[in-house]
């Protein structure tokens, strides 16, 4: 019955809002093309969403739609969720919106394994109130609000969801569109919440914050493409992650001649592999990226229908009979008298 | 209260001392299961035909130093013959199982009144614990009242002391003593509390035969006591009672039942999104229970997941309800705005306690008045209830799905703790006595170009609710300001004056909808109205009463629709001389009068945590007329 959709069936006929250039366009566009190949029809699909410019999504999208308040999405995607698990939920959130204001819900979503997508656009800064920084800001950023650097450490975004629970967890970049729509059918795919990070460059309050790794000449040196089954491997296959066992670190190391003798292979069900990889610091490391960490596991959203089928299992739904239950007495009519 | 009263009969009996209602307090360490006794008296008073109204009031703590004058819990019921509105003003009788107990407690006896104490708590430890500097068994401090001082400590070890329980585990028997003794005092069978007994301990019968035989000895202990000691027996009136069928109820519960009963009249599946709080916390898990009749509930993370979470499930298609106490309902505010801004239908329910901040988590107020009307940034108006009574909470809850689900609005019902925790009689009313209004989804196709979700009803201005999963009918909603004919975001000055105002009328014009105010007793003018609103029912009901009995024009106004208020009550306030507003704050519905209708409303306040008392009540009506004269 799902009729065939194509990327324009996809889009609203609202104009566009964000600033020119900005790294949400490529994001908006990778997701209105990989929808087609994903397969929900627009009426079974659902994006919400907090605050922020991240969070302006759904209303470019022509599915149903909830543009919530602050930080707040993961919440409401979970009233939704569980009043019909059916719908397909998409959560849109920012690096403030997602681990700032709504930190806590995310760890709750996260913790609960709802079946649905989180896409987290971090620019590493408040792009909508116009450039403070940000819970995943570098120390030393310079914003309206810390006009001689931030002074406090960043959160990581992919280590959070890991410590909270996540079942699926996945880096990329708003540019990719090759790998950005593999990754977006990955999270589909995966029952639970499927945690992506996406670094989204903000190029008015935060530009080239990501150039290190993004950048064309950079990419290749500085990127490091998880594939489950694969060596990891990098620098166009002349460096690699070794483990070493004694000090239970990872370190990079060259590859001669194509020879990936001791070099890791990643294993997306290894939780362990996946903290040494998101928790790898950049510049000394690269950065990895891909679908860092799969492990499947039973949804909340099944467990609660699961309790509810189960607790009613052989009761009568019988109003009248509930508000009689308990302690009671009755009165008899011929006691009555008026007075 | 729920049931029709009548004059009470006379079935006094030559040995017992006579009364139509009695108020009795059972007050001891929270660890004394105090509530439990009194809850137990409570069912046995029910099983006895009396009307009854019950006041538990227990600390903060959940396990408060022993034998401190903090840590005192008590349960008190007024019972008998018809028409008890409140859990009465003074005991005639309390039980008061420890030297903290009594001190916290017996200046509310009547004097003359009668006080049984456990003199085996009152050591010097004890007594010192609790402030005493003398033991006031001995220094003829208690001599206004009638006092019955037994160790019921060494009472109950011996009772049970062929169960070869512990000290302390035979001690925690002492409750089911008292309620024995008191079972005898007020001629009440034992069957039926044995039988809950059994089923309490079902897994631990030996216990549960230990507690019987401390019932059983507190009852012979009653019947072969010194007969002229001031230990006797009284006949308190049964009531005559509307006939039908009844049960016990208390606010929550009853609550609980309404929210049931009012998502299935509306046709809908219910989403109950709740963070405990005490005094709310009772409705949540009387709801987690209730899955066979289509509801999910869900502990939320905090306050604000529960309303968001609620607001995601009406969005969804689902009755979304949420439910909190005052501090709760503060971190909901920026959601409810959402769910005004979006249209969509929810029912917060706040059981108010003592404010502002954690204030007193156990005593009741209701000083979250403001809040509810007025608690928002923007213009952001919703519908507010207020429930009067435990069993009234069943129809207000029905009213809120209805008005939530009609209107498409969110709607406020306040309740609060006294009325949470309180039971009564309730009877039982049959389903097929309410007309079911049932929600009906937009699925409509759009002509052309794109639905406008904010289209409306023109006479309830209700906007259409269309599910996602509807195909054809995507849209996007949200906190933005949206345009009236689009529904897209629109940032326009005539535009949000024109939604303003839409948000504004809805909720006003519901007004129309509603019976017109009615005057609880007296006449529709005179010379002073008392109005109310919540749990202030009872005492003013009686105060009234008593008031009117004595010849005062007085009428008694109670409001359970608090916005929109009726139609109607502007100019039935203004057809009295004087209008005084009893409320547990500091005068708040009295202001949201003046301002509303600019009448001369003036306040009676209370905010000790403890309802008003029908004496109180009385005193004020004769202030206001005296002032006058
Ligand atoms: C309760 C509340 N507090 C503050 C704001 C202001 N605010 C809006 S978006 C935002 C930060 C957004 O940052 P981020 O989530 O990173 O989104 P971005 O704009 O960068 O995409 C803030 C502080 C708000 N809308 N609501
Ligand atoms: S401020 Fe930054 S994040 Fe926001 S729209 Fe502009 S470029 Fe994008
Ligand atoms: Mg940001």
């Amino acid at each position: 019955m799902n009729a065939i959709t194509t990327p324009a069936d996809w889009a609203t006929d609202q104009e566009v809002r964000w600033c020119p250039g900005c790294g949400d366009y490529a994001i908006l566009k990778a997701v209105q093309r990989t929808m087609p190949e994903i397969g929900t029809p627009p009426e079974k699909t659902v994006f919400v969403s907090g605050i922020g410019c991240s969070s302006r999504f759904p209303y470019y999208m022509e599915t149903y739609g909830f543009h919530t308040i602050h930080g707040r999405a993961p919440a409401v995607a979970t009233g939704i969720k569980l009043a019909n698990p059916d719908l397909d939920v998409w959560i849109i959130t920012g690096d403030g919106d997602g681990l700032s204001i709504g930190g806590n819900h995310m760890l709750h979503l996260l913790r609960r394994n709802l079946d649905c997508q989180v896409l987290l656009f971090n620019n590493e800064i408040y792009g909508l109130t116009k450039g403070q920084y940000s819970p995943t800001s570098r120390v030393g950023t310079r914003s309206p609000s810390t006009p001689f650097g931030s002074v406090d450490r960043p959160a990581n975004p992919c280590s959070f969801a890991l410590g909270a629970g996540a079942r699926f967890i996945a880096r990329t970049i708003d540019t990719a569109q090759k790998a950005l729509p593999e990754i977006l059918k990955r999270a589909h795919a995966h029952k639970g919440t499927s945690f992506v990070e996406i670094f989204q460059n903000c190029i008015v309050y935060n530009d080239a914050v990501f150039d290190a790794f993004t950048d064309k000449k950079a990419a290749a040196d500085h990127q490091l493409h998880c594939e489950h089954g694969q060596p990891l491997v990098f620098a166009k296959g002349t460096k690699g992650l070794a483990f070493d066992a004694g000090t239970m670190t990872v370190s990079v190391v060259d590859i001669a001649e194509g020879d990936t003798t001791g070099i890791m292979v990643h294993d997306e069900y290894n939780r362990i592999l996946a903290q040494l990889l998101i928790d790898m610091p950049f510049g000394p490391f690269p950065m990895a990226l891909g679908v860092i960490w799969c492990s499947p596991a039973s949804t909340f959203e099944a467990a609660v229908v699961e309790q509810n089928v189960a607790a009613s299992a052989g009761k009568a739904v019988d109003l009248d009979a509930l508000l009689r239950r308990g302690q009671s007495w009755e009165i008899a009519a011929k006691d009555f008298h008026t007075v | 209260m729920a049931t029709a009263l009548q004059t009470a009969f006379d079935n006094t009996h030559p040995a017992k001392t006579h009364a139509e209602t009695m108020v009795v307090r059972f007050a001891g360490d929270s660890g004394d299961g105090m509530q439990l006794t009194g809850g137990q008296f409570t069912l046995s008073t029910a099983l006895a035909g009396e009307d009854f109204a019950t006041f538990p009031d227990f600390p903060a703590e959940i396990r408060a130093p022993q034998g401190t004058t903090f840590g005192v819990s008590a349960f008190q019921i007024n019972f008998g013959a018809g028409g008890i509105e409140t859990a009465g003003d003074e005991p005639d009788v309390l039980v008061a199982m420890n030297p903290a107990a009594l001190k916290v407690n017996v200046g509310d006896l009547r004097p003359g009144g009668l006080v049984i104490i456990d003199s085996g708590e009152f050591s010097a430890r004890n007594l010192a614990k609790a402030g005493y500097a003398t033991n006031p068994l001995e220094d003829g401090s208690l001599a206004r009242w009638q006092v019955m001082a037994f160790d019921i400590s060494r009472q109950t070890l011996t009772a049970v002391k062929a169960f070869g329980l512990g000290n302390k585990e035979a001690l925690r028997c002492k409750n089911m003593w008292t309620l024995g003794l008191a079972l005898w005092m007020f001629d009440r069978s034992r069957a039926p509390l044995i039988e809950w007994l059994r089923t309490k301990f079902s897994k631990n019968p030996h216990l549960a035969e230990a507690n019987a035989a401390a019932l059983n000895a507190g009852h012979a202990y009653g019947e072969t006591a010194e007969l002229d000691g001031p230990l006797k027996q009284f006949a308190v009136d049964a009531a005559e009672a509307a006939p039908g069928f009844y049960r016990t109820v208390t606010g929550g519960e009853s609550l609980a039942l309404g929210l049931v009963a009012g998502a299935k009249l509306a046709g809908l599946p219910m989403f109950f999104g709740s963070y405990p709080i005490t005094p709310a916390s009772p409705i949540l898990h009387a709801l987690a229970r209730l899955k066979e009749f289509g509801v999910t509930t869900f502990q939320a993370e905090d306050e604000i997941a529960a309303i968001a979470s609620a607001i995601g499930a009406s969005y969804a298609g689902s009755l979304g309800v949420t439910s909190s106490s005052g501090p709760g309902i503060a971190l909901k505010g920026e959601a409810l705005g959402l769910a005004i801004i979006t249209e969509l239908p929810l029912i917060i329910v706040n059981s108010q306690r003592g404010g502002p901040s954690t204030g007193l988590p156990t005593k009741t107020e209701q000083s979250d008045l403001y809040q509810a009307v007025y608690g928002r940034n923007g213009d952001a108006p919703l519908v507010v209830l207020a429930t009067r009574s435990p069993s009234d909470c069943f129809e207000v809850a029905i009213e809120a799905c209805r008005l939530a689900t009609q209107f498409m609005t969110p709607v406020m019902v306040l309740t609060d703790g006294y009325i949470a925790n309180a039971a009564e009689p309730w009877r039982v009313p049959d389903m097929a006595s309410f007309e079911p209004f049932p929600v009906t989804f937009h699925t409509e196709l759009h002509p052309e170009g794109h639905i406008n979700p904010y289209q409306r009803d023109p006479d309830t201005l209700a906007r259409i609710w269309i599910k996602p999963g509807t195909p054809g009918l995507t849209h996007r909603i949200g906190g933005i300001e949206k345009g009236v004919a689009t529904g897209n975001i629109n940032y326009e000055a005539d535009n949000h004056q024109a939604m303003t105002d839409i948000r504004r009328d809805k909720v006003a014009n519901i007004a129309r909808v509603l019976p017109p105010q009615t005057v609880d007793q007296g006449s529709e003018c005179g010379r002073l109205a008392l109005v109310g609103w919540g749990s202030t029912y009872g005492p003013i009901r009686k105060g009234v009463q008593r008031a009117r009995a004595r010849g005062l024009d007085v009428a008694h106004i109670h409001l359970r629709h608090i916005w929109p208020l009726p139609a109607n009550l502007g100019d039935l306030l203004r057809s009295y001389d004087r209008i005084l507003v009893p409320e547990m704050n500091t005068g708040q519905l009295k202001t949201v009068l003046r301002d509303q209708f600019l009448v001369d409303a003036r306040p009676l306040s209370k905010v000790s945590g403890q309802p008003f008392k029908i004496a109180e009540i009385e005193a004020a009506i004769e202030a206001a007329l005296g002032e006058r004269a």
